[in-house]
């Protein structure tokens, strides 16, 4: 069964940004961690508290509803596959996601979508994410 | 050296209003950090003119590895220190590693004064003189909640700024970084106020593809592992460096009470473990650092009765407990709270804040300077009188708050009390009184600084391995020959143990970069001597440097000190690094 990418420790990140960084290498092949399907950031400034955006799994995800060019389709359990070859960048997807999750890559004109892989789970050195 | 890339260089010109954007081939062999900052400082100063003059230059860089490497969080900045007159070097982190990089400049250079107040928005593809006059003369807290809200590159930006103290010219203000790290030492924020500068907001946005994934990832997790699933990092991570307090007290090498001390009574009130145990409420990280080590405790206020409190959200750590609680005689968390609140919203440096306070005490009670003069008592364990100094030393009301907001050594001086007051090169003490090695250090490391060298890890290190004293200024050289390496390539020098010289090698390979173990040695070697050519010329005299008596009056890890050993090591000193 496949698992989804979750962020329910958040009180305990230290914004060190080691997960978008994982994220940028492993999936964008690039090393600015603006490239990552997961962001981090603050809210108020780091005196307050740290906040994630991340896909949130839709079972009915609006994003793929929104493609109607066939990149992005409903996994089982969850999230979204993504086929980068079928993609336009037309954006769709990135006003459908009400979670703020996907963001447009303006350097390919392609959108940035998490595809459930946990490789940010994996260089989380403080266990806010988990995949379950 | 190899030269295998190209340095993007900014330069602002604060009085014309204009930049200027170099590539530059022949600063490649200097990677970036504190070897680039070194040569372009060299290019630029003016080395007739005083520290605050228009023409001086800041010169901040980043390095090779900045935001892509664990641990490589670090930015340089170096200018002329209104403090000593002299070198003035300071590091940060946060955030300003990682909008650096992304932004794409490796060094940016600040010169000129603006016409009235400004702030810079520094960003890939623009530069924005933006009116700083709404901020001037507001606190660093305050300002940098307008920046977050006007500015762009939210999440991906470093925030400078200056307070209050750096408006004035204190000249130890500092330049407060995304909140909770600084541009601390020496005086930077001075520099800043003198040019108008309020503020710099850096954000970086822009993409950089990565040359070889596979390799890149093989070199990335073998350094990742060694910070996060080993033990070499817990230190900083766990207690945090104010767990030495405890352990320095019980040594006697822990500055108590201006130095009439080597252990604090009160030490177990104040230790790491009980501001972990009392008020610590979480850790934060640099950008792109695993660890986290920057330890955030809870100052939590009763301001008016009927159970109304305030709270506070602040760091601490090792120096900042030292300078602004031992070395005061301060008893209790709360009261180191609230000074740290009080330098942090003025923008002033901790260390020399303390420091001076420590003299100014002993000062008055020896009759060199009057309460008269002063509007207030200095009382060791008063924090109430001691923000009010501070205050004052803002505000400069009379000739003797101009005269300390000159820093310790210039007030001693004109006054009297050199004999206790704790300066070493003119840049006021850190929080170690280990031995030779950690006076030796800080007279000769390039900026009187405890990071130079570490010569107070030296000391205990000696102690141990019954070293001569060749072998212990040999030491200290060669340590701060390392540290020109690890400082280029701005990676924090509380990973040292991880950035071995293979690692080095291994994570420069990702960048294109390829060097030897020997060529890192050399680029150390090279910088050093540069930058004590400068020094030189700047008016720094390694034959003339004065110990004040109270470093031999008060033993050190259980140790007398002889004033004609520090001076036998000095002349090993000079022969040995050739000045």
């Amino acid at each position: 069964m496949g698992k989804i990418l979750h962020a329910d420790q958040m009180k305990k990140c230290i914004g060190c940004y080691s997960c978008m960084l994982a994220c940028a290498r492993t999936i964008q092949h690039d090393f600015s961690p603006r490239k990552a399907a997961i962001q981090i950031r603050s809210v108020g400034g780091l005196q307050s508290r740290l906040v994630v955006d991340i896909c949130r799994g839709c079972t009915d995800p609006p994003c793929a509803l929104a493609c109607n060019c066939s990149a992005l389709s409903a996994r089982l359990d969850g999230g979204v596959r993504f086929y980068k070859d079928k993609c336009i960048g037309c954006g769709n997807c990135v006003e459908a996601c009400t979670a703020g999750a996907i963001r447009f890559d303006e350097d390919n004109k392609r959108p940035i979508v998490c595809i459930q892989c946990g490789t940010c789970v994996k260089y989380c050195p403080h266990e806010v994410l988990s995949m379950k | 050296m190899t030269n295998t890339s190209t340095i993007r260089v900014l330069e602002i010109d604060l009085t014309e209003k204009k930049i200027i954007v170099q590539d530059r081939d022949d600063l490649a062999p200097f990677w970036g950090g504190t070897g680039l900052a070194t040569r372009l400082f060299a290019e630029y100063a003016a080395y007739d003119k005083d520290p605050l003059d228009p023409a001086q230059p800041v010169v901040l860089a980043c390095g090779p590895l900045s935001a892509i490497f664990p641990m490589a969080t670090k930015a340089v900045a170096v200018f002329r220190s209104p403090l000593t007159g002299e070198w003035g070097e300071s590091h940060a982190g946060m955030r300003i590693a990682i909008a650096m990089r992304f932004c794409g400049f490796r060094a940016i250079i600040i010169r000129g004064k603006a016409e009235r107040p400004v702030y810079l928005t520094i960003g890939p593809n623009r530069v924005d003189f933006q009116d700083g006059t709404p901020l001037w003369g507001l606190p660093t807290d305050e300002t940098g909640r307008i920046l977050r809200q006007t500015s762009p590159g939210r999440s991906f930006r470093s925030c400078l700024r200056i307070g209050p103290a750096g408006e004035k010219q204190v000249a130890f203000a500092n330049v407060n970084v995304d909140t909770y790290r600084h541009f601390g030492r020496l005086g930077l924020g001075a520099v800043f106020g003198a040019k108008l500068l309020k503020a710099m907001v850096i954000y970086g946005e822009a993409s950089e593809p990565i040359p070889d994934v596979k390799h890149y990832r093989e070199v990335y997790d073998s350094i990742y592992h060694l910070a996060v699933n080993t033990d070499i990092m817990e230190k900083y991570h766990g207690l945090g460096t104010s767990g030495n307090i405890a352990a320095l007290s019980a040594l006697g090498g822990l500055p108590t009470e201006n130095l009439r001390k080597n252990s604090f009574h009160r030490s177990s009130a104040i230790s790491g473990e009980a501001f972990a145990r009392d008020t610590l409420v979480r850790k934060v990280a640099c950008t792109g650092c695993p660890v986290g080590c920057i330890h955030i405790g809870v100052r939590r206020k009763l301001f008016a009765p009927g159970h109304e409190y305030e709270a506070a959200y602040l760091s601490y750590d090792y120096e900042l407990i030292f300078a602004l609680g031992s070395l005061l005689g301060i008893t209790t968390q709360e009261q180191i709270y609230d000074l740290i609140e009080y330098v942090e919203m003025s923008g002033m440096d901790a260390i020399t804040a303390g420091v001076l306070l420590a003299w100014l005490t002993e000062a008055y009670q020896k009759g060199v300077v009057t309460k008269e003069e002063l509007g207030v008592e200095p009382v060791f364990n008063n924090e109430t009188n001691y923000i009010r100094i501070l205050e004052d030393i803002v505000n400069q009301p009379n000739t003797l708050y101009r005269l300390l907001a000159c820093g310790t050594n210039r007030a001693a001086q004109k006054l009297g009390g050199q004999e206790f007051a704790l300066t070493l090169g003119n840049n006021e003490m850190a929080g170690y009184h280990t031995g030779y090695a950690n006076l030796l250090g800080l007279s000769f490391g390039t900026r009187h600084s405890h990071l130079d060298n570490a010569g107070y890890s030296i000391d205990q290190k000696a102690l141990r391995n019954n070293f001569s004293r060749e072998q212990i200024v040999r030491e200290i050289i060669a340590e701060e020959k390392w540290r020109n390496v690890l400082n280029s390539l701005c990676v924090c020098l509380f990973a040292r143990e991880v950035y071995t010289k293979e690692n080095i090698c291994a994570a420069l390979s990702c960048v294109g970069i390829t060097v030897t173990g020997e060529d890192l040695d050399k680029l150390g070697e090279e910088i050093f001597h540069i930058k004590n050519q400068i020094r030189l010329k700047l008016g720094y005299n390694p034959n003339n440097l004065t110990f004040a008596d109270r470093y031999f009056e008060t033993p050190a890890l259980g140790q007398e000190l002889s004033r004609q050993t520090l001076n036998d090591l000095a002349a090993i000193y000079r022969r040995l690094a050739g000045i």
